[in-house]
């Protein structure tokens, strides 16, 4: 980002329709990314968690919009999550959020990107995971978050 | 529309003037649009259907025209890759799926009742169903590549390139569908076709009766319905691995990507028949007439047709002979593959003996009969070459298969095609096309044809392999790709001089009379263009060639009512009228199905819910085509 | 030595256009020459048989070009003719399949004990990987193959995502690699030279850029080049090219590439450790030069679009250091 503010998407994302969201090519860029750069070993590799907390269970420690997922990954968080701020550039950062989004979202878009081609150990993301995984339950928050986010 | 009640009458009292009013009214398509919607006259459809089918052939050109610009010199910018494999897999799709098999059977859907002597095709309201199907199908696929999610993953599709993980977005569904659309209207037309030649034919003309056409017909209908059940299965196994989450092709879980081959190529090679198998009848037709006298070895010829039918099941493997599999059971299909050769042989052997025994009149027809000659051998020797397994592994997917296969379909089938348009576009139109434009245009594409496809077996050999957007400046490749695309430019004018002689033609050309060629098969012996009704009276048949003698005095049956649409049924193998029955009249409801079914496969893209919902609007639109509406015909 | 051999490769580059020889009929394997033998001969034999068709063909319509009436032509010798005809297709047909079921005898299959090279197709590059004797003896290079002249090596075939087909022409004929098995391809080169090949079946956007080189020399020259490759990457002396790999390794680069010797342990993309080493970059698109490292580094998605390679922000003198550090990883 120019202004160094960090995460703000530039206008143009609007215009173009949010295309990390909405874009089919740019969430499967962003999935290709989500085992490239490892983020399966602490998130897991299906997305439900590990070392940190999962993506499916309904819970966003920093809420589910594009700018804070984007801002969680790029400057990282407390408790161990890295900042990647200079280990991708932030359009594939933009992808990759995209695409954590979609497979933490309750409802199965249209443009999800759908099973790989090897061991599944959930439903695909187009047919919304994270609505068929989520338990109402108070789950809390993850033991290596701390008290509270 | 309940047609009022007239009691029996029949043909049999009534003088010739008297039976043409009654005929006419009983049998033809009212004006106006909704006329246009509902009718179910063959001939009506398969105008609709050539002239659909020869607008993707149009487009499918431009296509490739663009791929020659892009290929003519090495990393030319002039398209990209995302676009070029749109642009590629769009021609093959295009030229398989909505050109050739539509367009053979559409030549079938209007010439087949004719040849046979009846009054229209079998199932006529589900032939009006297919139509629009095929529309529908061609429709889905050419506004998704303007929109720019055409298919990119190859006519082929091989997964796990076109699968889940690899095809983002929606255009490999968008494929797959497509294919059910072609392959619902295909079935379609094979069934009406089939029930056509086996229980409508006219009294006497027993099997070693039928036309070779009609032969070629029959058997390519089989071939359709036996081979389009595999690539329905894997087109529905490919969507509902991308939409459902099944692992029909996903090793991890105990697919097999190769499944995927074998289900295509079962049906992909016959396919390559169900193209090649009409276009022999074409010329069947088309040597008997311009030689003057019928084809040398009537039995040989359709023994021939059926052995390729059947052989024609047992060679797919030759397009997997670098997949991986066991040699053995490559070594079996090598000599399949050979053995096509065989009955191809047979034919071609028998046409010269024709030609040989004949007084050839060289009209453009007969033109295109003979370049069919000269290219499909070609097509045909090449054929051979790939059939071997270790030849197959330098050629396999290199502009040596592209040249092959242009080689039979453009040579073995295109050709024929035209030079059957030109033979029957008097039948079609009651108009004659221009015999001058006629001689340039064969002159054009032979030339443009063979300069354009020839060098591609020398770029294969020299390494260059199919489906690249571009090659680099140091490969020795450059000189015969702006060669070929220049000589592209030639062919696209022949092709370009043959829309505008059909089109001229179609509007101002002679007047042509019932038979202009001194043809002997029963669809000359009636005025050009056919009134609704096909015949006056249905033919009666005695030889192989009724016209042979004086038309005039064609022997004819009677005894059909003509106050409601009847024909007759006849026995499968003599020919002996059985029964007569009622044909369906025009309706609406074809279209309506068509379009409720559309809607489903399309919004099926989207969500597996849409198979649910949409059988609804599916169900209504069939409960109307088939509820009862009083009218004559539903008399027993 | 190696300045040698670099300058012998640099002459064979100029003498073959960067290329390599890519050509069915230019063969210089094993495999390749019995096919190329079995190409002549089955052309020729199509090819007369072709011209027998069209003699016939021309014979018939000028023979009846005149006539008038129907004429009483001799069925019953025609269809002699036709039979005879038949028949000598059928013995042509035959004798075509027993020719190429020899010739795949005579191809053969590689012994279990030959060389075996591991290759992953990737979209769109080759990983090529070493796993012959010993420990610590294997190591891993990209889009180039070294292999001992007159020597058979078996290549393993793999896929990392969708079908690819390794195809040497002048080498062997060519063999799928599919996802979930492993091809097996006898490679066997019998003068040594730079043989480039390109993946043959359609595997997306960048098919079309996806080229291999297989580099066949002297065994002695080959076990050097193996015994280079098997170090891992020397600490660079100039200071450039030390700047160089302190921007590698703080950059994104070092997510996805590997660079035996430093902490550079990326799997996505090709491993880098002697990239410098290498004649072309990105699959045989580009030879390698440093201004084609800069050029490739600066902008990616121009050079190849759609690649998995993303453009890194890099200041001007950033990517001169970096591809000073490439260009040295010999």
């Amino acid at each position: 980002m120019p202004n160094e503010i960090s995460g703000a998407p530039p206008e143009s994302y609007f215009a173009l329709g949010k295309p990390y969201e909405t874009d089919a090519y740019n969430l499967s860029q962003g999935k290709r990314l989500y085992s490239w750069f490892g983020c399966g070993s602490c998130h897991g590799d299906d997305g439900r968690g590990g070392v940190g907390p999962s993506f499916l269970d309904g819970w966003w420690l920093y809420g589910p919009e594009m700018v804070s997922i984007v801002a969680s990954i790029r400057d990282g968080r407390p408790h161990g999550m890295p900042a990647f701020r200079d280990r991708m550039p932030i359009e594939q950062i933009w992808q990759l959020a995209g695409y954590v989004q979609a497979i933490g979202s309750y409802r199965p878009k249209v443009a999800a990107p759908s099973r790989n081609d090897d061991n599944q150990s959930r439903p695909a993301e187009n047919r919304g995971p994270a609505k068929i995984l989520f338990d109402p339950g108070p789950v809390g928050v993850h033991p290596d978050q701390g008290p509270s986010p | 529309m309940t047609r009022h009640k007239e009691g029996d009458r029949r043909d049999t009292a009534l003088n010739d003037a008297e039976l043409q009013r009654c005929l006419t009214a009983t049998w033809s398509t009212p004006a106006g649009l909704w006329g246009a919607l509902s009718t179910v006259d063959h001939k009506i459809i398969g105008r609709r259907y050539i002239t659909t089918a020869f607008v993707f052939l149009a487009l499918g050109g431009v296509l490739s025209l663009l791929m020659r610009l892009q290929l003519a010199q090495p990393e030319a910018r002039f398209i990209g890759p995302d676009r070029y494999n749109q642009i590629f897999t769009m021609h093959g799709t295009n030229m398989m799926f909505l050109f050739a098999v539509p367009v053979m059977q559409a030549m079938a859907i209007y010439l087949v009742p004719l040849m046979v002597g009846t009054r229209n095709i079998a199932f006529p309201r589900l032939n009006a169903f297919s139509y629009w199907m095929y529309l529908a199908g061609g429709l889905l696929l050419w506004v998704a590549f303007a929109l720019d999610v055409g298919p990119d993953v190859g006519w082929f599709a091989y997964v796990p390139l076109s699968g889940p993980q690899y095809a983002a977005g929606k255009r490999a569904d968008i494929w797959a569908q497509m294919i059910t659309f072609t392959e619902v209207s295909a079935l379609a037309v094979a069934v009406e076709i089939v029930v056509t030649v086996f229980k409508q034919r006219a009294p006497g003309m027993s099997l070693d009766r039928i036309p070779l056409f009609v032969w070629s017909m029959l058997v390519t209908s089989f071939l359709i319905i036996l081979a389009m059940p595999a690539i329905m299965i894997a087109s529905t196994a490919l969507i509902l691995d991308r939409l459902v989450g099944t692992h029909f092709f996903n090793p991890a879980e105990g697919g097999d990507v190769l499944l995927w081959q074998h289900l295509f190529w079962f049906f992909g090679h016959p396919e390559v028949y169900i193209i090649f198998l009409p276009a022999v009848g074409m010329v069947s037709t088309i040597v008997a007439t311009f030689t003057r006298r019928p084809v040398f070895g009537y039995l040989g010829m359709v023994m021939a047709l059926i052995a390729t039918g059947i052989l024609a099941f047992g060679l797919w493997v030759h397009h997997m002979f670098v997949a991986g599999l066991p040699r053995l059971g490559e070594s079996f299909f090598t000599a399949s593959s050979m053995a096509i050769a065989v009955p191809a042989g047979l034919q071609i052997f028998c046409w010269l003996a024709t030609m040989w025994a004949g007084r050839p009149i060289f009209k453009t027809p007969f033109l295109f009969v003979i370049g069919f000659m000269v290219i499909f051998v070609i097509g045909g020797m090449t054929g051979v070459m790939v059939a071997s397994v270790p030849f197959d592994t330098q050629v396999h997917d290199t502009y040596f298969v592209v040249a092959h296969f242009h080689y039979v379909l453009v040579g073995g089938a295109v050709f024929p095609l035209l030079g059957a348009i030109y033979y029957w576009f008097p039948k079609f139109t009651g108009r004659m096309m221009s015999e001058t434009l006629g001689r340039w245009t064969f002159g054009l594409m032979f030339t443009g044809f063979n300069l354009t496809f020839f060098p591609m077996h020398i770029l294969g050999l020299q390494g260059m392999p199919r489906r690249i957007y571009t090659y680099q400046p140091e490969m020795p490749w450059s000189g015969l790709n702006m060669f070929i695309s220049l000589s592209a430019i030639i062919l696209a004018l022949g092709f370009l001089m043959f829309f505008v002689d059909a089109i001229r033609s179609a509007r101002s050309g002679s007047a042509a009379p019932a038979n202009p060629w001194g043809a002997l098969t029963l669809e000359w012996a009636t005025s050009s263009p056919p009134p609704a009704y096909n015949f006056m009276h249905l033919p009666v048949v005695s030889s192989l060639e009724p016209l042979a003698d004086d038309p005039d005095i064609l022997p004819v049956a009677s005894g059909l009512r003509i106050d409601r649409r009847e024909l007759l049924i006849t026995s499968v193998v003599q020919a002996v009228p059985e029964a007569r029955e009622s044909s369906p009249g025009d309706s609406i409801w074809p279209l309506w199905a068509a379009a409720a079914t559309s809607v489903t496969l399309i919004w099926s893209i989207f969500t597996p819910w849409a198979v649910v919902w949409g059988s609804i609007p599916v169900a209504i639109a069939l409960i109307g085509w088939f509820w009862p509406k009083g009218v004559v015909e539903e008399d027993a | 030595m190696r300045i040698v051999r670099n300058g012998l490769l640099a002459v064979a580059l100029a003498v073959s256009g960067c290329s390599g020889n890519q050509s069915a009929m230019d063969p210089d394997g094993g495999p390749a020459i019995h096919i190329a033998h079995l190409i002549i001969g089955i052309v020729a034999v199509c090819g007369v048989a072709w011209v027998l068709v069209m003699v016939m063909l021309a014979a018939a319509l000028l023979r009846g070009r005149g006539r008038t009436g129907r004429e009483i032509t001799n069925e019953r010798s025609l269809m002699r003719a036709v039979i005879a005809a038949v028949a000598v297709t059928v013995v042509i047909v035959a004798a075509l399949t027993v020719s190429s079921f020899f010739t795949t005898r005579g191809i053969g299959v590689p012994e279990p004990a030959a060389m075996t090279i591991t290759v992953r197709g990737q979209q769109w590059w080759w990983q090529v990987m070493y796993a012959d004797s010993g420990p610590n003896a294997s190591f891993e290079t990209a889009n180039e193959i070294h292999i001992p002249v007159g020597r058979d090596v078996r290549l393993e075939l793999q896929s990392a995502d969708v079908i690819h087909s390794f195809w040497v022409p002048s080498l062997a004929g060519k063999q799928d690699l599919v996802p979930g098995r492993s091809n097996i391809l006898l490679l066997r080169a019998e003068k040594p030279g730079i043989y480039r090949g390109q993946c043959a079946e359609f595997c997306g956007l960048q098919h079309g850029h996806m080229a291999v080189l297989v580099i066949a020399e002297a065994p002695a020259d080959y076990e050097r080049w193996a015994a280079g490759q098997r170090q891992t990457a020397l600490l660079p002396s100039n200071p450039e090219a030390l700047a160089g790999q302190a921007v590698f390794l703080g950059k994104p680069c070092a997510a996805c590439h590997t660079i035996r010797g430093t902490s550079a342990h990326g799997k996505t993309g090709p491993d880098l450790t002697h990239i410098g080493s290498r004649l072309t970059l990105a699959a045989g698109l580009v030879e390698t030069t440093r201004g084609s490292l800069a050029a490739w580094i600066a902008d990616p998605q121009t050079v190849k679009p759609g690649n998995n390679m993303p453009t890194v922000a890099l200041t001007g003198v950033e990517l001169q250091q970096i591809s000073t550090y490439m260009e040295g990883l010999k």
